[in-house]
């Protein structure tokens, strides 16, 4: 067996998630977990998770077939995904997948000759309102344009790592499999790096401006004073009340997401 | 009308995913008033409350959670579906992110109801950046005293775990959802038995939605009369609708249920570029979608379905004018025909001969028989297969021939076709083909 001990502690560790009798459950962490180790599942990799559960290959590679985060060629450093679902085809989807395809000389679900940037076009990515979107292992690239999306591949071919608008620091498509397998990332810019952006507070940004409170619905749209919590009346507005002077306009309006 | 921030309300809050900060504006004071109670009065507090499902189906939660038979000796778990992928759905993903601490507070107050030992996240595999942000929560949770033994010195114990999922959709599928995460293929189970008895490990189960689950805290919070101050009768309570398309300013905007698009438009600065709606979607693509006729129609579970469509994930995808509607509908059959499990034939087998058809169509290759057959293939399909996947994948097809039949049918089968882009001369700004909504055009 080629994977080494710390793969077997890590495996263990998996395990100890569910509950007693019940290790199956580890099965998609497992799958996961010798992704990061090989790049691919291979056939090497069933018979680990086989082996490790006690369960048949066959078992083992019914799953690995499902589901298409599990690749069953190599997997280059960067997995490149591009969204061609209703909302981001609306706004060009296809025409940015086609200008990444051109810029890489490969097509859905293929790798580039030197093995470093495999590309896909992938099913709704869950960020529609950012659309069209892109992904590099997963980090989100929003609002892209076959342009954009193209300085951003070149940019890995050039051994860059560009910055997501969303998400953590690009790492290896090795490190983001073994995060999948539920490993925290270590790197504290991997949790702190934004999540949400400024369509996710679209709504959000409106209220703060109009002094709108989920308590005051579906009463006049007028400001009221210094927020209630605490009396049960609603929550309150989201930055915690200045001791000085509560304005219709939070501190946090300034900001555009998270 | 006014734009309600509940759920959303810490979104813009510096560092709104760490403990201190969701600490500092209110977090988990709802955990010790409820770990002070009785679980039942929860039960009761959240059937009180008319929450209602925010994953699609609109099930009432307080009945869910009161299916959980008690002191059957069983083990009962808490599982949540946070496997957001259905086209046009992305109000989960930013929750998650932005404050994962209000869903796991929800999730030790759904825990304590329904006597689960145990829950899970069952979290969309590509939402890494999602992962993160829940598991720092869980470990600080944990850390916290929140999480583990004797919650609080409550006597009540929780282990919570993150699981990612690997890609499929159907995995959004209750009953699929438990297979997987017992380590199976995606597929659904067939029911009866429910999870609520046959669930996760054949135990009692309680299967909730994100935005279900963190709206749990608030009612706890501030009670049911405040939350019945928003949303409808039978559907009360803030939601968060996500707008998408050709919309001015898509986003996430929170409003009372019942709110109808012509009124989030408004917040939302109207369709793109000036241009007409054409069509819609209520509740991502596997709802039916709805036109201009509807703008007036509220956004709750029984309006939409008055409307002739259903409320979903209230993920409003807006197509406008330019839309090219044959093309909408194949790429969305494409959606279901890669996302079929196979478990039914008639879902396998239907989509993706669907897709073949109305390929073939697009390319002008078909002919005015191919559009009764996709209607005969629709009604085939519906209600025909283990789960919704199936009836969703019609949607689209059915909506798209309802209103829009004429786009279906190849020009050749007709004398004269109606102009494809209306008001086209009025949009001197440049032609269809060239604005951003690149499905314009004719076929």
């Amino acid at each position: 067996m080629a994977f080494p001990p710390e793969t077997h502690a890590a495996a263990a560790e998996i395990i100890a998630r569910y509950p007693a009798g019940r290790s199956r459950s580890a099965l998609l962490p497992l799958l996961h977990l010798v992704q990061a180790e090989q790049g691919f599942v291979t056939t090497e990799g069933v018979a680990f998770c086989a082996d490790t559960l006690g369960i048949t290959q066959a078992e083992v590679g019914a799953v690995a077939t499902f589901y298409t985060m599990y690749k069953r060629r190599p997997v280059g450093d960067y997995l490149v995904s591009v969204c061609t679902n209703l909302s981001c085809a609306l706004l060009g989807g296809d025409e940015v997948f086609a200008r990444v395809a051109e810029r890489l000389g490969i097509g859905h679900d293929e790798t580039t000759p030197d093995g470093s940037i495999t590309l896909e076009h992938a099913e709704c990515l869950a960020a529609c309102d950012y659309a069209p979107v892109m992904t590099v292992n997963y980090e989100f690239y929003d609002q892209v344009d076959p342009d954009s999306a193209q300085a951003i591949v070149a940019g890995l071919q050039a051994g860059e790592r560009p910055a997501p608008t969303r998400g953590g620091p690009l790492c290896s498509f090795a490190e983001t499999s073994r995060q999948l397998a539920g490993f925290a990332d270590e790197r504290p810019e991997g949790v702190a790096g934004p999540g949400v952006g400024e369509p996710s507070v679209a709504g959000l940004l409106l209220a703060e401006a109009a002094g709108w409170r989920a308590d005051q619905a579906p009463a006049p749209l007028v400001a009221t004073g210094p927020p209630l919590a605490g009396q049960g009346t609603g929550p309150a507005s989201p930055a915690p009340a200045p001791a000085s002077a509560p304005t219709p306009t939070p501190a946090s309006s300034e900001r555009k997401g998270n | 009308m006014p734009v309600t921030p509940v759920l959303t309300r810490r979104w813009n809050t510096p560092e709104s995913w760490t403990l201190q900060t969701y600490r500092r504006l209110d977090g988990y004071v709802a955990l010790r008033t409820a770990l002070a109670g009785d679980p039942d009065d929860l039960i009761k507090l959240i059937k009180d409350s008319g929450l209602r499902g925010r994953g699609g189906a609109g099930f009432p939660t307080g009945m869910k959670w009161g299916f959980i038979p008690q002191g059957d000796g069983k083990p009962h778990y808490l599982v949540i579906n946070a496997d957001e992928g259905e086209p046009g759905t992305c109000k989960d993903a930013p929750l998650m992110k932005a404050d994962p601490h209000s869903l796991v507070e929800g999730i030790i107050i759904a825990a304590y109801a329904v006597r689960a030992s145990r829950a899970f996240v069952y979290l969309r595999g590509e939402l890494i950046h999602a992962a993160r942000r829940l598991r720092a929560a869980v470990a600080e949770a944990y850390a916290a005293g929140y999480l583990g033994r004797d919650i609080l010195g409550s006597g009540f114990d929780l282990e919570l775990v993150v699981h990612s999922g690997a890609g499929a959709y159907i995995c959004g599928e209750e009953t699929a959802l438990l297979d997987s995460l017992e380590g199976r293929r995606g597929q659904p189970r067939l029911r009866p038995p429910f999870p609520a008895t046959h669930g996760l490990y054949a135990s009692p189960t309680v299967v909730n939605n994100v935005e279900t689950i963190a709206t749990v805290p608030y009612i706890v919070n501030y009670g049911v009369d405040w939350f019945r101050t928003m949303g409808r009768e039978r559907a009360p309570g803030p939601k968060i609708f996500s707008l998408s398309g050709h919309v001015t300013r898509p986003g996430q905007y929170e409003v009372p249920m019942g709110t109808t698009l012509r009124e989030l438009l408004e917040l939302a600065g109207g369709v793109r570029g000036g241009r007409k709606l054409k069509a819609w979607t209520p509740g991502g693509s596997s709802t039916p979608m709805l036109t201009a006729e509807h703008l007036d129609a509220p956004l709750d579970f029984e309006g939409m379905q008055e409307a002739g469509s259903l409320l979903g994930t209230a993920a409003l995808m807006i197509m406008d004018e330019t839309t090219d509607m044959l093309r909408v509908v194949r790429r969305l059959t494409q959606f279901y025909a890669h996302e079929s499990c196979g478990k039914c034939t008639p879902c396998r087998e239907g989509t993706s001969w669907m897709v073949k058809i109305l390929s073939r169509l697009e390319r002008g290759q078909g002919d005015a028989s191919d559009v009764d057959t996709l209607v005969d293939a629709c009604d085939n399909i519906f209600g025909r297969a283990f789960c919704a996947l199936a009836d969703g994948a019609t949607s689209p097809i059915v909506s798209g021939i309802k209103y829009f039949r004429d786009e279906f049918i190849p020009v050749s089968a007709v004398t004269s076709k109606p102009d494809p882009t209306p008001g086209g001369e009025a949009a001197g700004d440049g032609s269809p083909s060239q604005a951003p909504g690149a499905y314009a055009g004719a076929h």
